[in-house]
């Protein structure tokens, strides 16, 4: 039963991630992202997924989708119901579930955040709505698979999750919040493993949005530098295993990191700015950091929210400040939207897989476009491709209408 | 093992702006008469149950971050704000007040003006609207009004997801990340969502509205009634159909007794009515079926299932009620309300 809840353990079981998948503009896979987080090489290029021929900006990171999708258990014609976003969603947690070496399946709860879903499919539904004559033709099919919750039970059903599907929308704290969800979940007992992560294709309808606010960059996505100018869209997928540490030790899986802390809030501010000290983010930073029983002197590198908008940077360079101190003057912080722009509901669950990166491969993910550093940032930011020891990095995600969420991994070794 | 306590409710439904509305409305039974939602450029209209203007027009609406919002936050923060009216200002309830919404279908209204507006020119296209299509928007504006709000999270998913909105609220009780929790359904009409009902159920007829549980950990703050059960969540999956999903949700609830009521999703269609109708065929007491009513009110019907089930108990005209929610596309979940907490505070 969900409630009565479970009896908790006296001790919160430590938590590991055994598996993760990540698709970007960058690549399909860790390997292709590794190499291309690790140097810092950038993503973006003309949208061809739909016409911008009349926007402000034009430019964005889109992926290239395989022309095979790996077996999975979905059949030729569920196969045909993937739009571009399950697509991304299925390799992610396909590769995270192979890395974690794929064992039984059975009631795995499925965490994900996403803000957008199908919106493509939501968007070729209303194109055909508005048209007269009227016609039926795919509307059903469009109707069902723009919802979410539907497509985490495409990929639920691809690789033989049988667990309760979960969907948060905290817009781009989405991923961020999937994944602490089912930490919570692991922590409190509700589970011994769980798969959790974010995504989000590129949709007309968003790339518009942020064009409208005139938040996209006309130049270069540069986070934290005086000169930026607004952000970069992308999209993509990142989806982890996590698991008890017993019960990934009684099966004998490969860990790759351990995720010790996660803290929330919410940002009363404004439905779109930050407010301007970053409270609510100092609070999350506090929260997770508490959870992790770490202080901001254990964090070896700070992998920030960073869009590259004027007020999100700065609100964020503030916090940072503010929650580390003294330690913000040598504490390493990039943001690697530099490379593959903002994936929305997609980011913060890419960027927990940049932070595993990091950990496992003892490197710094540069921000080669930062040039000058805005007044607020009193912190270095990772300029170039940088060896180093981590052991303990943080990682912040600030959506839409506040929801901050900040997760903290520990290296295993 | 917490006991946790139902210290408010609120619903808007096409009944009015008031659990009070929605109470009457229920008890007489009769379904609200059928609007027209015009579809445009066709001759053939949709059918809906509309949630009718305030009147008057509530004070709340002018708050700043509410002025340019769309109805379904109207609707959120109305039955969020009746759901916490018991709250004592300044207490610790209402200092750290957890909040969560649910949606299936979220913020279609402004969705709709602004990709239209995106089609027929981006250039144009208002900044105003695009914040206002996100699934997080109405949270944001209800944590807001509130004030002294430390979480909130939006859920997504089909209308049996409530449950799991309000176990997570359960959770951040029993966590004590928070000292009460208001759990929110809520769904705006358009006639591009009546359409893509239509689209997969031609009989259903559409409705909107919101309903909000408040639960607390302290009995002093109960209406009279706590939450007795949240069942398992039962996915539907490659092997497991709704039927069978719904089978299990109520093997996990108790048999019929005399003074208890079922809050079912039972809607005007039997196809869809099939697998729910099955589950629940032993049930032998009281039941009310508030979709053929109200209408499909998608997530702001299951909140108004449980909203109604506990209305019921906190009233003191039934002992327990369970609520079944059968999911349209993702899971069955149950819950059961019974009378417990302090009712004379």
């Amino acid at each position: 039963m969900l409630f009565p809840s479970p009896a908790s353990p006296a001790i919160p079981p430590r938590v590991v991630i055994t598996g993760a998948g990540i698709v970007t503009a960058l690549g399909l896979g860790w390997q292709q992202n590794a190499e291309g987080f690790r140097t810092g090489r950038t993503a973006f290029r003309p949208v061809t997924q739909f016409d911008v021929s009349r926007q402000r900006v034009r430019v964005a990171a889109e992926v290239d989708l395989p022309s095979m999708l790996p077996p999975t258990l979905l059949t030729p014609r569920q196969v045909a119901r993937l739009d571009r976003a399950s697509t991304m969603l299925l390799l992610a947690t396909h590769e995270a579930w192979q890395q974690a070496g794929g064992e039984h399946a059975d009631n795995i709860p499925l965490v994900l955040g996403t803000t957008a879903g199908g919106m493509a499919l939501g968007e070729a539904y209303f194109k055909q709505a508005v048209q007269t004559p009227f016609r039926r033709r795919q509307q059903p099919s469009r109707a069902l698979y723009y919802q979410s919750q539907v497509q985490g039970r495409l990929v639920a059903d691809a690789i033989g999750f049988s667990g309760p599907v979960t969907v948060l929308s905290d817009a781009c704290a989405s991923g961020a919040s999937a994944i602490g969800h089912a930490w919570e979940l692991l922590r409190a007992g509700h589970a011994e493993c769980a798969v959790a992560g974010g995504y989000d294709a590129l949709s007309q309808l968003v790339f518009s949005g942020f064009d409208a606010l005139q938040a996209l960059s006309p130049t270069v996505c540069r986070p934290f530098d005086s000169r930026r100018d607004g952000l970069s869209l992308g999209e993509g997928a990142a989806v982890l295993k996590l698991e008890t540490l017993d019960h990934a030790r009684q099966r004998g899986a490969v860990i790759l990191a351990e995720l010790i802390g996660y803290g929330a809030t919410i940002d009363l501010h404004h439905l779109t700015q930050p407010q301007p000290q970053g409270n609510a983010a100092v609070a999350s930073m506090k929260l997770a950091c508490a959870s992790a029983r770490v202080t901001p002197v254990d964090i070896d590198y700070l992998n920030a929210h960073g869009t590259g908008t004027s007020l999100n940077d700065s609100a964020e360079a503030l916090a940072i400040q503010g929650w580390a101190g003294e330690r913000a003057a040598s504490l390493p912080v990039s943001s690697t939207k530099a490379g593959v722009g903002h994936l929305l509901g997609g980011s913060g669950a890419v960027e927990a897989v940049v932070c595993l990166m990091a950990l496992r491969e003892q490197w710094l993910p540069p921000e080669l476009a930062f040039e000058t550093p805005d007044p607020a940032c009193t912190f270095p930011i990772v300029r170039e491709p940088t060896d180093a020891k981590v052991e303990v990095v943080l990682s912040n995600s600030f959506g839409f209408g506040g929801v901050n969420a900040t997760l903290v991994f520990r290296r295993w070794a | 093992m917490s006991r946790v306590f139902v210290c408010g409710l609120g619903a808007v439904s096409p009944a009015g702006w008031t659990v009070a509305a929605f109470r009457d409305v229920l008890i007489r039974g009769e379904p609200l008469p059928v609007q027209s939602l015009a579809r445009p450029g066709w001759e053939k209209s949709l059918r809906a149950r509309l949630v009718p203007e305030p009147s008057p027009r509530p004070a709340f609406l002018t708050h700043p971050r509410l002025r340019r919002t769309s109805p379904i936050t109207h609707y959120a923060a109305a039955a969020a704000l009746e759901a916490v009216a018991r709250l004592k200002p300044n207490s610790d309830a209402s200092r750290r007040l957890g909040v969560i919404v649910c949606l299936q279908s979220g913020c279609v209204q402004y969705s709709y003006r602004f990709f239209d507006e995106v089609l027929k020119n981006p250039a144009t296209a208002s900044p105003l609207l695009f914040p206002e299509t996100v699934f997080a928007a109405p949270t944001s504006h209800v944590a807001a009004l509130l004030g002294n709000t430390p979480l909130a999270h939006t859920f997504t998913g089909d209308p049996a997801s409530f449950l799991q909105g309000l176990t997570l609220g359960v959770q951040w009780l029993e966590r004590n990340r928070v000292e009460a929790c208001v759990v929110i359904g809520a769904e705006e009409t358009h006639w591009l969502l009546a359409d893509a009902l239509w689209h997969l159920e031609h009989s259903a007829v559409i409705s909107g509205g919101a309903g909000a549980v408040c639960l607390s950990l302290d009995p002093a703050l109960s209406r009279g009634v706590e939450l007795a059960a949240v069942t398992d969540v039962h996915p539907y999956t490659a092997h497991r159909s709704r039927q069978h999903a719904a089978r299990a949700m109520r093997g996990q609830l108790p048999a019929a007794a005399a003074d208890e009521l079922l809050c079912d999703g039972l809607s005007g269609s039997p196809r869809a009515n099939a697998p729910e109708h099955s589950a629940w065929h032993d049930w032998t007491g009281a039941r009310l079926s508030l979709k053929q009513i109200l209408g499909e009110g998608l997530m702001a019907a299951a909140a108004w299932q449980c909203v109604a089930a506990a209305d019921a108990v906190a009233g003191g005209r039934l002992a327990a009620a369970n609520v079944s929610l059968v999911g349209v596309n993702q899971h069955a979940i149950g819950a059961r309300f019974v009378r417990g907490g302090d009712i004379s505070s």
